[in-house]
């Protein structure tokens, strides 16, 4: 897993490798530099030597300088390394995202991937950059300072040995405690965000019920029990500090202790053993020993906290697009828009037990008009995703021109096969923008052209800024139906051989449906043009119309034939036709 | 520690002080707390100095004397170290305390804030929920009030035990040596001089980088959501190489930010070693140049010691003013949002249970009957009426708008009769959802007069009015919980079996028990589980339980299958029977058989009659009939 993400560092290969090297180097400069202060003091200021004191004050001037260079060329490396392998990894998920069928996309779910993308991503970004820095950091310095104090005393050393295990058996039983308490409290949170999101977008739910004390009060329970959850673990967090302020004073008292002894002992001279400058040493290294150990053990939690991030973004990674062009002999062109299902069945998912479609056999030559009618979950939508290849049979095929969807590079069958999804997206950018989706190299004039067969040409005009109004995210700022017809203008400008509309008139008044309709008829009478739709009247004049039911074609035929023949057809027709709708 | 979140956009507060002074007064019930605090990082403070001081005291006062005389009596020692360690242990001790009473200090000003937040957002009228994004109003409730905690209980007392330390150490240094202590205040500004600099650049980029994250990451939400419509028109390409420009772009900013984050510490360490390396120089000199006249060797030694526990605090505080900075931005956000004008409601007109006698007098009871009576009392006299909830709806000559430039209502006039149904059709945009809007009072209107049983409603307490009104949104809200539960948001006192009563009402029994555990089956994520048809279904059987005598219903205009659409129809024209009720159309198949159908085109009301009448006007009307006008 984690090679597959450190193949994210690529051209930063470089920074990753020499940021720690120069962290290695801060590291023995400040691990350096209190002896040359100790010598400083000890032997400059104490014996009052000028020369000594203006010697060892430009050692350290340099050496500070060393480590200030050592230290902006870490800082350097780390961000360019790490901000870096956030990029390479975003750019790989993203490019990985759009290479997801339709199946990808629904196993994985759209807001999931949206999260891998964006907060996952930060906190790896993170973790990394802590990798590279701190993880490097905290055992260096805690080497090298051990080295050093090794090499001063081994005996007064052996106090290190005392503090250690228990400044690792309290790290280490507070850590998953405060881990748990901490993981149960941001389910807590999540619980309190989702009251405030549901309450935000139902405010007119709660004000017309007069239900605001209610919801205060779910608020309340649910932040009040944040509150315990939170303060629970920063209590037990609160203890991190005082036991490490033990571990750090009492060896400072231990070593006093001993440490003085053996000075006396020796009689301060540094021929027979320890001297006072090396006591003094001695407090530094306690301190840098045991405040890397403490660096080290917040590493481990973080790195800990990233590891379902890291499982997440790797999944992304890993994640196989169901659908891809055949490697090899892709046929480079559609002959034709005529449609073959032979026999096909699908399910969602190879473990599902219900099939979606059942056994369908449809043939629908080119240039024809199907209109396809039944109840939500029929199959309608899962019938026509099959033609430009949004998901794969799972048994029978589906031709199109004669040629196995499967046969076809993707990119050449989507092209040729146009299709306004259900669920209409308007990206945001201006009208044109939007329209260009269906081809980049339009001319103006195609665009209006495509907008007048939509219907759409008038109210974009009407628009004060025409085709150059601004859409906002969603399209929020156009009606339902208008929004519709810019779908169907831009699915329109692909000039497809095949185009399928999925229920995309539903908010277009009938009179502006029927022209439409009428703009097919007459304006792309090669284009094979399947319409789903909930009224009869859409799909009434269509040469042939297709009746579903449960994943089933109940009966397909013309207006005219159905009514003769299919009670179920005649009872639609009934119910809306007294609908008055018409 | 929490996972990373954006913080904030960046902004900076307009009026720090104020806001600081204001976050302060939520404390104030926790004062015993901070005092106790403020001991603690005196205590703290002087067992940190007198530890970095420690090691002078040990060599010169006992080891070298020792050393010297040849002594081998530790118990002088032996004493010092005790008293030493009994020092450390009150640290220890205070700094444990210090953080232990700051989580409740932190946890509860935050809960109290969140709690007066969500409190004061529920008073607050619809219009602020017009101009706020849901996502802005969120943002306060995570990021501002996360980084508010992190102020208090993290930035605040660092600043303060630093503020200390540093006080403690230069009096110290003071006292060691005036010069010294100018060539360090010299040497201190320099290096503050330099942080501030690379603090002031870094929150630039830092700026930028949150920017380019936003678009990038707004970028990524819009077209991850759409993402199938990228693959119908392959346009994966393009998405790619948008994707890479924004990343770039992000990159370099969040490089920037991190390059000059990361030096901050190793600057300031390495510049204190050379303010060291100074201080040696010139203090030496000093004293060999007066001849301990100026400076004596005791005290530069002194001096010497304490300078390197001087710069700490001042580092610690310039990383901690750019962290309350934003805070505070975020407090001011969560204050703007406190501030807000509420709702007013200055009605005093309520609604009670009543009982009516044969006589037809009114007579107000404690209990539930089943009728209900308004409850006016005069000032004037001090008497009080009774007027028996009915459903008589009466607007005069009503103007609105929502923004004072644009008027959206012009001289709307209308009347319902209990039992009647009003139907509204129009253009998007013709002020429809208006109307209904103004009749509960989610806005009050500029002109004119809208009575209810002949009282006019700015009399009536809102709550009673919303109560006496039952409404069916366009959009289907339903909140987290079974779905008895969101049945039983209509009534909060209704048993089980009106729930279910209400649910067949609405046609919406027989999916419920289709459903995994029926009435219990859990709803999240606003019902997500659900069908768009189901969900109305139910948001339907929730104004049915309530039960009011007046219905608003606002028909939703997504597309669903006819069967679906058809069941809530029928659930629909189930609950308008025996109620004045006011109908938003979008399909003109359902109002056919209203008492009275208005025509709305551009706030006025253009045509008005039942379906025969204005089929005969063969006027607008007839043409959204015949289907030349789009609806919605």
């Amino acid at each position: 897993m984690l090679r597959r993400l450190a193949r994210c560092i690529r051209e930063y290969k470089w920074p990753t490798f020499l940021s720690p090297i120069c962290m290695i180097g801060e590291v023995a400069m400040e691990v350096l530099i209190p002896l040359v202060m100790a010598d400083l003091y000890d032997y400059g200021i104490v014996e009052q030597n000028m020369t000594v004191v203006v010697r060892q004050s430009i050692l350290l001037v340099i050496l500070a300088l060393c480590s200030l260079c050592f230290g902006v060329a870490s800082a350097f490396f780390a961000s360019k390394a790490s901000t870096g392998f956030a990029k390479n990894l975003r750019h790989d998920m993203f490019h990985r995202v759009q290479n997801f069928s339709f199946s990808n996309i629904d196993r994985l779910s759209a807001s999931s991937i949206v999260t891998r993308l964006t907060s996952d991503v930060a906190n790896l970004q993170m973790s990394f950059q802590m990798m590279i820095r701190m993880a490097i950091r905290s055992p260096m310095m805690l080497i090298l300072a051990l080295i050093s104090a090794l090499r001063i005393d081994v005996t007064l050393s052996l106090v290190f040995c005392a503090a250690l295990p228990v400044l690792i058996l309290a790290l280490s039983t507070l850590g998953p405690i405060v881990f748990k308490i901490f993981d149960r409290v941001f389910r807590t949170y999540d619980k309190l965000n989702n009251t405030v999101q549901e309450n935000i977008r139902g405010i007119r739910v709660v004000k017309s019920f007069v239900r605001e004390k209610k919801e205060i009060e779910k608020f309340t329970d649910v932040s009040g029990s944040v509150y315990k959850d939170f303060c629970k673990a920063e209590r037990i967090l609160a203890l991190n500090s005082p036991i490490m302020q033990f571990c750090v004073y009492g060896c400072m008292l231990a070593i006093s202790w001993f440490g003085a002894r053996m000075v006396v002992a020796s009689g301060n001279n540094p021929e027979l053993g320890l001297t006072t400058g090396q006591l003094s040493s001695m407090f530094t290294y306690v301190t840098q020993i045991l405040s890397s150990l403490m660096m080290l053990s917040m590493v481990f939690v973080m790195l800990t906290m990233s590891r379902s991030p890291l499982k997440r973004c790797y999944e992304l990674l890993m994640e196989e697009p169901d659908l891809v062009s055949p490697t090899e002999n892709a046929v480079a062109e559609v002959p034709d828009g005529s449609i073959d299902f032979d026999n096909v069945s699908f399910r969602y998912s190879a473990k599902a037990k219900h099939r979606a479609l059942k056994e369908i056999d449809l043939h629908i030559p080119s240039g024809a008009t199907v209109g396809i009618l039944g109840v939500t979950g029929a199959g309608k939508t899962t019938l026509v995703q099959l033609i430009p290849r949004l998901y794969d049979v799972s048994e029978g095929c589906v031709k199109v021109g004669g040629i196995d969807v499967r046969n076809y590079d993707l990119q050449i069958l989507r092209d040729q096969v146009a299709m306004v999804l259900q669920k209409n997206e308007l990206f945001s950018g201006t009208i044109k923008e939007n329209l260009r989706w269906g081809n980049p190299d339009a001319t103006d004039e195609e665009l209006e052209h495509a907008c007048r067969l939509a219907c759409a040409h008038d109210f974009i005009v009407s628009f004060p800024d025409g085709y150059d109004t601004y859409i906002e995210q969603g399209g929020k700022n156009v009606s339902g139906g208008q929004k519709q017809r810019l779908c169907i203008a831009r699915a329109l400008l692909k000039k497809p051989k095949i185009l399928i509309l999925d229920d995309s008139t539903s908010a277009v008044d009938t009179r502006t449906d029927a022209l439409i309709r009428q703009a097919f008829r007459e304006e792309i009478p090669g284009t094979t043009k399947l319409i789903i739709a909930q009224r009869i009247a859409s799909v009434q004049d269509a040469d042939m119309i297709v009746l579903m039911e449960n994943g089933m074609i109940l009966d397909a035929g013309s207006h005219g034939e159905l009514m003769a023949r299919s009670d179920v057809y005649r009872e639609i027709y009934e119910s809306q036709k007294k609908g008055g709708d018409e | 520690m929490p996972p990373v979140r954006m913080r904030g956009d960046g902004r900076k507060a307009k009026n720090p002080g104020k806001t600081l002074l204001r976050l302060l007064g939520y404390m104030r019930k926790y004062i015993p707390n901070l005092l106790i605090v403020l001991v603690c990082i005196v205590v703290t403070a002087v067992a940190q100095t007198r530890g970095s001081e420690n090691l002078g005291t040990l060599v010169d006062d006992y080891i070298l004397p020792m050393v010297a005389s040849g002594s081998t009596d530790f118990g002088p020692l032996f004493r010092y170290l005790v008293g030493i360690a009994l020092l450390f242990g009150a640290g220890m001790l205070s700094a444990f305390l210090h953080q232990f009473l700051m989580v409740t200090v932190g946890q509860g000003t935050q809960k109290t804030i969140r709690d007066e937040m969500f409190t004061k957002m529920q008073r607050l009228p619809l219009r602020y929920f017009d101009s706020n994004t849901a996502g802005n109003l969120m943002s306060r409730y995570t990021s501002d009030i996360d980084t508010l905690r992190q102020m208090i209980s993290q930035s605040i007392p660092s600043c303060i035990s630093s503020f200390v330390t540093l006080t403690v150490v230069f009096i110290a240094m003071l006292r060691a040596s005036w010069i010294l202590t100018i060539v360090i205040l010299f040497t201190v500004s320099a290096i503050l001089l330099v942080t501030v600099k690379i603090v002031s650049k870094s929150s630039k980029y830092f700026i930028g980088q949150q920017r380019s994250l936003g678009a990038l990451n707004g970028f990524v939400e819009e077209m991850v959501s759409g993402q199938k419509v990228v693959k119908v028109f392959n346009h994966e390409d393009a998405n790619k190489e948008a994707f890479d420009k924004l990343n770039e772009e992000l990159c370099s900013n969040a490089y920037t930010a991190g390059k000059l984050t990361n030096m901050m510490g190793p600057v300031n360490n390495n510049l204190g070693y050379i303010q060291y390396a100074i201080l040696a120089i010139v203090g030496g000199i000093i004293v060999v140049a007066s001849g301990g006249e100026l400076l004596t060797l005791g005290n530069l030694m002194t001096f010497m010691l304490l300078s390197r526990t001087f710069n700490q605090p001042i580092a610690q505080i310039s990383n901690q003013i750019n962290a309350i900075v934003m805070a505070l931005a975020g407090a001011e956000r969560i204050f703007e949002l406190m501030d807000q004008e509420p709702e007013v409601d200055d009605g005093y007109v309520t609604l009670v249970n009543a009982k009516i006698d044969e006589k037809g007098n009114i007579e107000e009871c404690a209990q539930r009957t089943g009728r209900w009576a308004w409850k006016h009392p005069h000032q004037a006299d001090g008497t009080v009426t009774y007027t028996e909830l009915r459903g008589d709806i009466v607007m005069d000559m009503v103007d609105f708008a929502y923004v004072p430039e644009k008027q959206v209502l012009y001289d709307v006039t209308l009347y319902a009769h209990p039992g009647q149904k009003i139907a509204f059709v129009g253009a998007t945009g013709a002020g429809k959802t208006t109307i209904t809007n103004l009749i509960n009072r989610f806005y009050d209107i500029a002109d004119g007069k809208i009575r209810y049983d002949g009282i006019n409603i700015n009399k009536i307490k809102k709550a009673d009015l919303r109560r006496s009104l039952g409404i069916v949104l366009q959009e289907t809200n339903l909140f987290t919980g079974t779905v008895m539960d969101n049945i039983r948001y209509g009534k909060l006192d209704a048993t089980d079996e009106e729930c279910i009563q209400a649910a067949k009402l609405a046609n919406a029994h027989d999916f419920i028990v289709r459903l995994p555990d029926g009435y219990d089956t859990l709803l999240t994520n606003n019902g997500a589980s659900l069908s768009q048809g189901q969900r109305q279904l139910i948001a339907i059987a929730r104004a049915a339980v309530a039960d009011p005598p007046v219905m608003i219903l606002d028909e939703a205009t997504s597309s669903i299958d006819t069967r679906t659409e058809k069941l809530v129809q029928d659930g629909m024209d189930k609950l308008m029977q025996g109620r004045t009720v006011f109908v938003i159309a979008h399909r003109l198949s359902t109002i056919m058989n209203s008492d009275c159908i208005m025509v709305l085109d551009h706030g006025r009301i253009i045509e008005r009659g039942t379906h025969e009448d204005l089929i005969a006007e063969k006027g607008t009307y007839y043409q959204l009939y015949t289907g030349v006008f789009e609806l919605e």
